[in-house]
């Protein structure tokens, strides 16, 4: 049968799904407390850059922001707009949200840990061969969520948020797998495990010996570029312009439904900036010393500090550029990203087959 | 004993078969388009169970993730409404119903009597990117080339066909004044 279904090491039957089901109760709690803050964060280090405070009154700086933005959620009027759709609807928040949450069940958070006597992967499932490709697939998908809200909303503004969704995440995911391409030949596999092993060692005693200082400056460009494009964020935020589509795609939907869509938007950035990391910033390696049991914690340490900065570096980005205009954005992507992807692809393939 | 296997076979196999039924059923092509989608996501969980890992993600990404999603656009983007449905035509019940079982007759006789009763056990297929990887770009490294050519000509002459109404100097289409 596939590596998917049993391969689970050493553990037996019973002991390994009871450590998938912590390992994800552990993640999907992590992953939606980063959520909560990476909204707060956003909210905060933008206001700083406009010169204002950003949330001051929930809490000390504002840190139980995330809270009372939950509970004003959970408590406003869920409207249904008379001539939507209705299965689909409902069902386009949850698509968006539940491909969102899925994606990160392939990311590794370290190397296997033993309990015990155990070797137990940190990530949700076992080290799979293609858990790269699961990512792009599960990806893939959760474009549905934003297209079928535009359509089932029977709004104008929305159905033209949901087409120019639809459109800048089928062109730009191109770009995003072909900038991976590159990393994938360095490192001869698709398993995001070995992916990271490759990339450790220091050049010149000092360099460490990740993807991006290691000739895939461009390929990381690439990925950067796509990977804003993909989730919609500012400079590729068409489907939700305000100034010309209201809100885009999830112009109709209130309360919980459209905090669904802001949960997925953030979770898919910080499954992205895992993705960069681990590709690209070569995962939870990095300087080791202390007794053991720091040496254990510090690769978490260390991944968790590069996916923090990469999420700065996403709101950073927010708070200095403008908005791409429509056929600015495809012909980036298709006239200057697609034939930089391709370049550093091929120049990949000679560098590593000399 | 059933096993976990066979379990997730016939779970896989009524999903993309009550799709398959629920595409023809449906009035609005969207929710056809979203069937269809249903079935080619429970496809690649067949061959997953087939061992076909490299197989499964790239029906995912290709078919659901990216074909799909131009069939849902074309559709919104056409606003097409509810299909009208004919009461079906006589000739159809008459030779398609006998000829459909007749059909799935043959191939279930053929079938058996040239493979014998067992299924390809799980596990089986060549399915990591290596072993696929060198089956196209070693083993059938002609075909393979041949056909990206053969779908570079169908892009070009799609682009060709679009954009037949621009002038010949390649700039956009002149107004007609009248």
């Amino acid at each position: 049968m596939s590596q998917f279904l049993v391969e689970r090491g050493s553990l037996p039957l019973g002991l390994y799904i009871l450590s998938s089901v912590i390992k994800s109760v552990i993640v999907l709690f992590v992953l939606l407390t980063s959520v909560a803050y990476t909204v707060w964060l956003e909210r905060k280090v933008v206001g700083r850059m406009q010169n204002r405070w950003g949330p001051t009154r929930v809490g000390p700086f504002g840190l139980l922001q995330p809270a009372a933005d939950g509970i004003k959620f959970l408590f406003k009027e869920d409207l249904l707009p008379p001539h939507v759709d209705k299965p689909l609807f409902i069902a386009a928040p949850m698509i968006a949200v539940i491909f969102a949450l899925t994606s990160i069940s392939v990311i590794p958070f370290g190397n296997p840990v033993t309990i015990a006597g155990y070797t137990i992967p940190l990530q949700i499932t076992t080290d799979v061969n293609t858990g790269l490709l699961l990512i792009l697939g599960v990806t893939s998908i959760g474009v549905y969520g934003v297209a079928l809200a535009g359509w089932s909303s029977n709004n104008k503004y929305s159905l033209l948020g949901g087409l120019r969704a639809s459109a800048q995440m089928v062109s730009y995911e191109i770009s995003l797998g072909l900038s991976m391409v590159g990393v994938l030949i360095m490192a001869g596999s698709l398993s995001l495990q070995d992916i990271v092993h490759a990339q450790q060692g220091v050049f010149w005693r000092f360099i460490p010996h990740w993807n991006i200082f290691s000739g895939q400056i461009f390929g990381f460009f690439c990925y950067l570029m796509a990977a804003y494009a993909e989730t919609n964020r500012i400079p590729f935020d068409l489907p939700e312009a305000e100034t010309e589509l209201v809100a885009g795609y999830h112009t109709e939907y209130s309360a919980m439904k459209f905090a669904m869509f802001f949960m997925a938007e953030y979770a898919n950035m910080i499954t992205v900036a895992c993705l960069a990391t681990l590709m690209f910033l070569g995962g939870w390696d990095g300087p080791m010393f202390g007794p053991p049991i720091l040496q254990a914690i510090l690769p978490v340490v260390w991944f968790v500090v590069k996916v923090f900065c990469f999420l700065f570096l996403y709101i950073w980005v927010r708070g200095t550029l403008p908005r791409f205009r429509y056929d600015q954005l495809m012909a980036f992507g298709w006239k200057f990203l697609l034939p930089l992807a391709l370049v550093n692809l091929i120049a990949t393939a000679i560098a590593v087959a000399w | 004993m059933l096993s976990v296997h066979l379990i997730l076979f016939l779970a896989f196999g009524a999903v993309a078969v009550a799709g398959a039924v629920n595409l023809l059923v449906q009035r609005h092509p969207i929710n056809s388009a979203l069937s269809l989608i249903a079935v080619m996501a429970a496809l690649a969980g067949e061959y997953l169970l087939l061992g076909a890992e490299f197989l499964a993600a790239v029906q995912v990404i290709v078919y659901a993730g990216a074909i799909m999603v131009l069939f849902v656009f074309v559709i919104m983007l056409l606003n097409a409404g509810v299909e009208e449905q004919t009461k079906g035509s006589r000739v159809a019940i008459l030779f398609g119903i006998p000829g459909m079982l007749l059909g799935s007759l043959l191939t279930a006789w053929v079938l058996l009597r040239h493979s014998g009763t067992e299924s390809v056990p799980a596990g089986a297929l060549p399915g990591s990117p290596t072993e696929i990887g060198w089956l196209l770009f070693h083993d059938y490294l002609l075909p393979f080339e041949i056909t990206s050519i053969l779908i570079l000509i169908a892009i070009m002459g799609a682009v060709v066909l679009a954009s037949k109404h621009t002038s010949p100097g390649g700039g956009p289409a002149q107004k007609v004044k009248d």
